[in-house]
């Protein structure tokens, strides 16, 4: 993959990845570390609670959406990070052994005013477990170099 | 927080601790879930734009939801102790408007909170309420490194009594 800039994004554009496995050891892991709320760490407590099982961290799930992220294509371009994060929608758990895959969206872009060498471009991502149903959603407006000014390399 | 929907209020502030980021620790949850060159390594990070290695803006977030998760722990075995009813916590569906307002550095200490900014009944879960809180960090400094809104589904008293 050639090394993305602002001037590769275009509305409309969108980029898969996956699928990527999420065990139940990591589930328990970061749980353990994160967020040990019983129904992230416990079968039967899941079970009796409003995700009816166990799941994972809305907070794992985020931080393995950024990992996608990562590897889909924000590690192969001049990416210089975001101020925020404008949604974050978690619509189901992930379970133990669900296949997610990464669908990002180009949503609008544009030149930063004070910093021409940056662009902004706003990316809305999906996540969708291996029955087809989307698990979580989120926007982002990321700072990437620009092409013309030399960003990072 | 851990109080039944009709005794939580707007305005209700809790503090939940503070953590130090250490250079080991922001690479160690970095190079898992978010290898930017500059969550990784020292030099990457002084060669861009932020100066300096600095943490995955979701380690932030994490510890905030771990100082929560903590805090409540203590509120309901205090709760349990005193032999009061403790009420159900449900997932949260999400949040908005988190804001990175600063990068968090090695060795920086973030102070977290968490203030009740809305509350309304579930139409969809009726033994439920919905509390809206703004969840805060902020460094050693009192700058603030991290904001976002944020929802979660709490129990309600009595369901039936409007």
């Amino acid at each position: 993959m050639t090394k993305l800039y602002f001037e590769d994004f275009t509305p409309g554009q969108a980029i898969e990845h996956g699928p990527r496995l999420v065990t139940r050891e990591e589930i328990l892991a970061f749980a353990a570390q994160y967020d040990p709320q019983p129904m992230h760490l416990d079968e039967e407590a899941g079970r009796n609670s409003m995700m009816g099982g166990l799941g994972a961290s809305g907070w794992h799930t985020s931080s393995l959406m950024m990992r996608m992220i990562c590897d889909s294509f924000l590690l192969d371009s001049t990416s210089m990070g975001a101020g925020g994060v404008e949604e974050v929608k978690w619509l189901k758990p992930v379970r133990p052994d669900d296949k997610l895959t990464l669908r990002t969206t180009v949503l609008d872009t544009r030149r930063s005013r004070s910093r021409p060498e940056i662009g902004i471009v706003r990316l809305h991502y999906e996540l969708f477990n291996q029955h087809g149903d989307g698990v979580m959603i989120m926007i982002v407006p990321t700072m990437f170099g620009t092409r013309d000014s030399k960003g990072p390399s | 927080m851990i109080k039944f929907f009709e005794d939580l209020h707007v305005g209700e502030r809790a503090q939940l601790g503070s953590y130090l980021f250490t250079a080991e620790d922001i690479k160690t949850f970095a190079s898992q879930y978010d290898p930017q060159r500059f969550h990784v390594d020292e030099e990457q990070g002084r060669q861009s734009p932020y100066g300096a290695l600095i943490a995955s803006g979701w380690h932030t977030g994490s510890i905030w939801m771990r100082k929560l998760v903590d805090h409540h722990k203590a509120q309901i075995e205090a709760m349990r102790e005193r032999g009061e009813e403790i009420p159900a916590l449900g997932p949260s569906p999400g949040f908005r408007e988190l804001k990175w307002h600063k990068p968090v550095f090695a060795g920086d200490t973030v102070t977290y909170a968490v203030e009740v900014i809305g509350k309304r009944v579930s139409k969809s879960r009726p033994r439920f309420g919905i509390i809206e809180t703004l969840a805060t960090g902020d460094n050693q400094n009192g700058v603030r490194v991290i904001s976002f809104v944020s929802t979660t589904f709490i129990e309600r008293r009595s369901p039936s009594a409007e």
